[in-house]
């Protein structure tokens, strides 16, 4: 068996002129968690529905587990989606909720109704069987929609944006259930999300979308440090964009200053240069980097956020809340412990 | 559903229809001589050589027949093979008809065919499986998302409305430009110029005015009047602090259950010569009886006290959906009451005022019982219609120019109305939370309402009094109160011998009223829920024509569907007139829009990711109606059976056109009894009419409606914690 779990091929999705998905291709490994992000209106969400089948492609071909399903509607797909409103049926019990996709399948209601179960107690839903939607709380209704999906075994399963609902403090743990569940039933997951830190947080990879093209698709790690370009930079987590000049390996002049610093390589000659907030060392001036007097600073409790004016324009720095503390009007030394020079956008 | 399993589907329905099922006539008693004579199957009238034009049919199914019983669904073939069929049967019924060949110029290829009557169940079901094929067809090149079942809903709906809807309206402007075999456009302009319609007489002389401009002239003042007594009870019940609030409300439900001119049936007794109000002011004062009431003053009387209740409705949640807030802003920046009113709460109030206008001019339009009791000599267009085909001189090319100006006027006001409401939107923003006091109603405004209101509020009772008492006294007309059952006796009379023997005159047609309206009830609720589905949630090309299509016939008025019926329907290929099929078919089609509306505002409120989760889940088209979408239509699928039921049994407009001896309809038979002068029994079937709806109205909701709130509605539902 192919360890491809799906496939887009030059895959288009045109509303009239519009073209939100725009000849996308990729392969998606099998049993991975692959987040589809992006601003709104990037074509996340058309991909995702292109792969439930809930929206057919204007060109292109699209593969899952090597089987074409181009023309297939959503029900002949064999995948599941987790919808972003959970989409449970209000008029059906929790039991009724997630035996449904059995019972149309053509299974006999018993043997429905035990999967159900079964599929319930691996949730931690137990007990809840006879509830109506409407009676669990948020975190439930997740888990319920969760079970309605697995209970299918599907080949791929689908994630619209399924923390968005949930307050700040659950989502967390609803990430985390999300990504071991992935792990312990190996399962290919495509999950699409406009949270950058959940992206980073229960990916294997990740693919950056911008305007119905994908800008950039690696593993968390390969996205913050290595980005493509200034949109990638800025979109996975923050960073300062500035113009300055690569001297050579790991040297670099900003603002007419020569730095040393650890970067990836490049040529030689002007560049864009992003500088990730937390990797500029703040030291009491006459230190070696680039000067800087404090404009504005903020006590965040595990950190200090900072806005400093320097020759280079003006810098935002995060540091540990453990080290010294500057006061607007200070004037510091920026040293460049990381920088990360950019290739012109495509 | 796949492809391949509806074109098999519809290969079996054709092949029975051609090989078994009668291909003419639908009367139940030709079937006795089956499989030979009337009854005979096509294939029967093909080998004998007596239909030889519709071997086509049969050459286009054994065409298609090869590749799906071996398992392929060609969509190309299957789309040329059943379009092909359909034309063709209905191209020859046009051509070939009672006598023979119909369409002189085909002479040559067709020489003299032997009559051809109209078509019959095999025919109905070669035809839908001719709809069927070509759906599949349809679906087999990727059309309708590749699912067949959406693909055969909508072209089975889309031929439905075309045949129903489009047909008959096509039908009505050919007639009106033949005279008689002749086609003459000339004569369209002369009957829709005719003195009869615009003359202007009665400005200067005593003659009357043309039919269009008494149309207009009543439409209009029904709409404003109505508009006016709705606002001033919106006024009262809404900002007056008054108690009747609730009387106003139960007074909104009367039109809805009453037949649409026993009104006037009441408005008889109280003011016709002979009338209660009469006889007392000519005893008491000397005033002289007359007839005034019969013609403009009885006929705008009887459709404001109709129209009046729906206006207030209208107003009413328009006036409640203007949010207090913003009158107390006003009144805030220091303006008084008078001043808010007017410069608040009446603006605001413009758009629902218009609507509730519009509903009045076009309701009034379409009136045709009203007019037909208590006309006089004070024609509109529907009753001059009415007698243009059913009156001495029956002229059908005239009938239908006057259809035609009808529709056109009808088709006028809804222009106007999208064209004012696109105009100018008048939502008010709001955020969350409009809590506050809505302003009372100024002291003059409430004074000027409540001299108003409340007589009328009086005079409605009186009205709906006299129907409730009228069936069961000797004669109300002249005021003879004597307790009587001998009404209803006359109407209801059953006798036990031998078995139950229903003697009374009103059977039959209660019988009929009842058969036809539980028949169409449910038709409509269903067909109205599928195109609403179709139509909400599912995307196609041609969507917006079929769902323009949908609404038409919620714009043409009555007599011009019951003209346009009696003209397409009468002759072969399709002949209904004289059959109860007929009536059922022209309220299924007339109270659609009714249904899909209700569909859609339902639909609305229910998220579209459900039917999608059911369709990640593997639930196509059909199980995700089935288990998802109709149990949350419930509350709208009841309100549509209950609202084409009560329109089937009090409509009369375009079935007076429809009924026959055999099959008659209640509201019909009491008109002819006004028309005989039996008042009382009138009266006295009306009661009947109305309590079997309020029966049925309150049985459909009890059994149906209290369901959906569910087997939990008992537990407590507290548990919105998280999210």
């Amino acid at each position: 068996m192919s360890d491809v779990s799906i496939t887009f091929d030059r895959v288009t999705k045109a509303f009239g002129a519009f073209r939100a998905v725009d000849e996308v291709s990729f392969a998606l490994p099998r049993g991975a968690l692959v987040t589809l992000l992006g601003p709104s209106g990037c074509g996340k969400t058309t991909t995702l529905r292109l792969v439930a089948g809930l929206e057919l492609p204007t060109g292109g071909r699209i593969e899952i587990e090597g089987k074409d399903v181009t023309a297939l509607a959503a029900a002949e797909r064999k995948i599941a989606m987790v919808f972003q409103s959970y989409a449970l049926f209000p008029h059906m019990n929790v039991l009724e909720n997630v035996s449904y996709g059995l019972l149309v399948n053509g299974a006999r209601k018993a043997s429905a109704e035990s999967e159900a179960l079964a599929m319930l107690k691996t949730l931690g839903l137990d007990g809840l069987g006879q509830r109506l939607p409407s009676e669990l709380s948020g975190g439930q209704q997740q888990r319920v929609a969760v079970a309605r999906a697995l209970v299918l075994r599907p080949k791929v399963l689908l994630f619209d944006e399924p923390l968005s609902n949930l307050d700040a403090r659950l989502r967390r743990r609803v990430r985390e259930d999300i990504r071991d569940l992935q792990k312990k039933l190996d399962l290919s997951v495509v999950y699409v999300t406009h949270d950058q830190q959940e992206a980073l947080a229960v990916s294997d990879l990740v693919c950056v979308m911008r305007a119905g093209k994908i800008a950039q698709m690696g593993t968390p790690n390969a996205l913050y440090e290595d980005p493509a370009d200034a949109f990638i930079a800025d979109f996975m987590g923050e960073a300062n964009v500035i113009q300055g000049e690569v001297l050579g390996p790991n040297r670099i002049a900003l603002g007419g200053i020569a730095l040393d610093t650890v970067m990836r390589a490049h040529p030689p000659g002007a560049a864009q240069i992003a500088v990730r907030p937390e990797s500029i060392l703040l030291q009491p001036e006459g230190s070696p980097g680039l000067p800087g007097r404090i404009q504005r600073a903020a006590f965040l409790g595990q950190t200090r956020e900072y806005e400093i004016q320097t020759p280079a324009g003006e810098l935002f720095v995060v540091t540990p809340a453990a080290s010294p503390a500057f006061a607007p009007g200070d004037a510091v030394s920026c040293a460049m412990q990381r920088v990360i020079p950019l290739r012109p956008a495509a | 559903m796949g492809a391949l399993t509806l074109g098999r589907a519809a290969l079996i329905g054709a092949a029975i229809g051609l090989l078994l099922a009668p291909w003419h006539g639908l009367e139940n008693g030709a079937l006795a001589a089956w499989p030979r004579g009337e009854a005979s199957p096509l294939l029967a009238l093909l080998l004998d050589g007596s239909r030889w034009w519709l071997w086509p049919v049969a050459a286009l199914l054994a065409a298609v027949a090869p590749a799906l019983l071996r398992g392929r669904a060609p969509g190309l073939l299957m789309m040329v093979a059943g379009a092909g069929i359909v034309a063709w049967i209905f191209l020859m019924g046009h051509a070939i008809g009672l006598n023979g060949l119909a369409w002189k110029g085909l002479a040559p290829l067709l020489g003299a065919p032997p009559p051809q009557p109209s078509l019959g169940w095999g025919a109905l079901m070669v035809l839908a499986g001719g709809v069927a094929l070509f759906s599949a067809g349809l679906a087999a090149r990727g059309s309708f998302g590749a699912d067949a079942f959406v693909s055969f809903l909508v072209c089975g709906s889309a031929f439905l409305l075309i045949l129903f809807v489009f047909v008959p309206l096509v039908t009505i402007l050919s007639a009106a430009i033949y005279e008689g075999d002749r086609f003459a456009p000339d004569a369209l302009a002369a009957r829709l110029t005719a003195p009869e319609a615009w003359s202007l007489a009665c400005v200067t002389t005593h003659a009357g005015c043309g039919v269009v401009w008494n149309t207009l002239l009543l439409a209009t003042l029904t709409g404003v009047i109505s508009t006016l007594l709705g606002l001033g009870f919106a006024l009262l019940a809404v900002r007056g602090n008054v108690r009747g609030a609730v009387a106003f409300r139960a007074m909104t439900i009367l039109p809805l259950i009453t037949p649409p001119f026993v009104v006037s049936l009441a408005l008889i007794v109280l003011f016709g010569r002979t009338g209660i109000v009469t006889g007392f002011l000519w005893e008491n004062f000397d005033i002289p009886r007359s007839r005034w009431i019969y013609g403009l003053p009885g006929v705008l009387l009887a459709q404001v006290l109709a129209q009046a209740p729906v206006a207030f409705m209208l107003l009413d949640g328009a006036l409640r959906a203007i949010s207090p807030s913003l009158e107390e802003a006003a009144s805030t920046m220091g303006a008084r009451r008078f001043k808010v009113f007017r410069s608040v709460t009446w603006p605001l109030l413009k758009p629902a005022l218009a609507a509730a206008f519009l509903l009045g001019f076009v309701e009034s339009l379409a009136d045709f019982g009203n007019p037909l009791v208590l006309g006089g000599d004070f024609d509109v267009l529907s009753t001059r219609i009415f007698f243009a085909i059913a009156g001495a001189r029956h002229d059908p090319g005239r009938a239908a120019a006057l259809a035609l100006l009808l529709l056109a006027l009808t088709f006028g006001a809804f222009a106007f109305q999208a064209w004012w409401l696109g105009k100018r939107r008048y939502t008010t923003v709001t955020g969350k939370g409009d809590s506050g006091l809505p302003a009372p109603l100024p002291k003059g405004l409430k004074l000027g309402c409540s001299l108003v209101v409340w007589p009328w509020m009086a005079f409605t009772a009186v009205v709906y009094g006299i129907i409730l008492v009228g069936g069961f006294v000797r004669d109300i007309g002249r005021g003879d109160m004597t307790f009587t059952w001998r009404h209803f006796l006359t109407g209801f009379e059953v006798e036990w011998h031998n078995g139950v023997d229903f003697r009374g005159s009103a059977w039959d047609s209660l019988f009929t009223t009842i058969e036809v309206a539980a028949i169409a009830a449910p038709l409509t609720a269903g067909l109205g829920i599928l195109l609403a589905w179709l139509i909400a949630r599912q995307s196609f090309k041609g969507r917006g024509t079929l769902e323009f299509m949908t609404m038409l016939s919620f714009a043409i008025p009555g007599t011009v569907v019951g003209v346009s019926y009696v003209m397409a329907f009468n002759v072969p290929p399709v002949e209904l007139t004289g059959t109860a099929l007929i009536l059922i078919i022209c309220f299924v089609f007339r109270n659609l829009p009714v249904g899909v509306r209700g569909g859609l505002a339902a639909l609305a409120q229910i998220d579209k990711s459900l039917d999608e989760a059911s369709a990640t889940m593997g639930g196509g088209a059909l199980s995700t109606l089935r288990r998802v979408v109709l149990p949350l239509l419930r509350p709208a699928i009841v309100a549509s059976l209950a609202f084409s039921f009560v329109h089937a049994m009090t409509a009369v407009s375009a079935v007076i056109f429809l009924v026959s001896a055999q099959h008659n309809l209640a509201t019909v038979y009491i008109v002819g009894r006004v028309e005989a002068g039996e008042m009382a029994l009138a009266i006295a079937y009306s009661t009947v009419l109305i309590v079997i709806m309020l029966v049925v109205v309150l049985g459909i909701e009890k059994l149906v409606g209290r369901a959906q709130i569910g087997r939990r509605a008992a537990t407590p539902t507290t548990m919105h914690a998280g999210a």
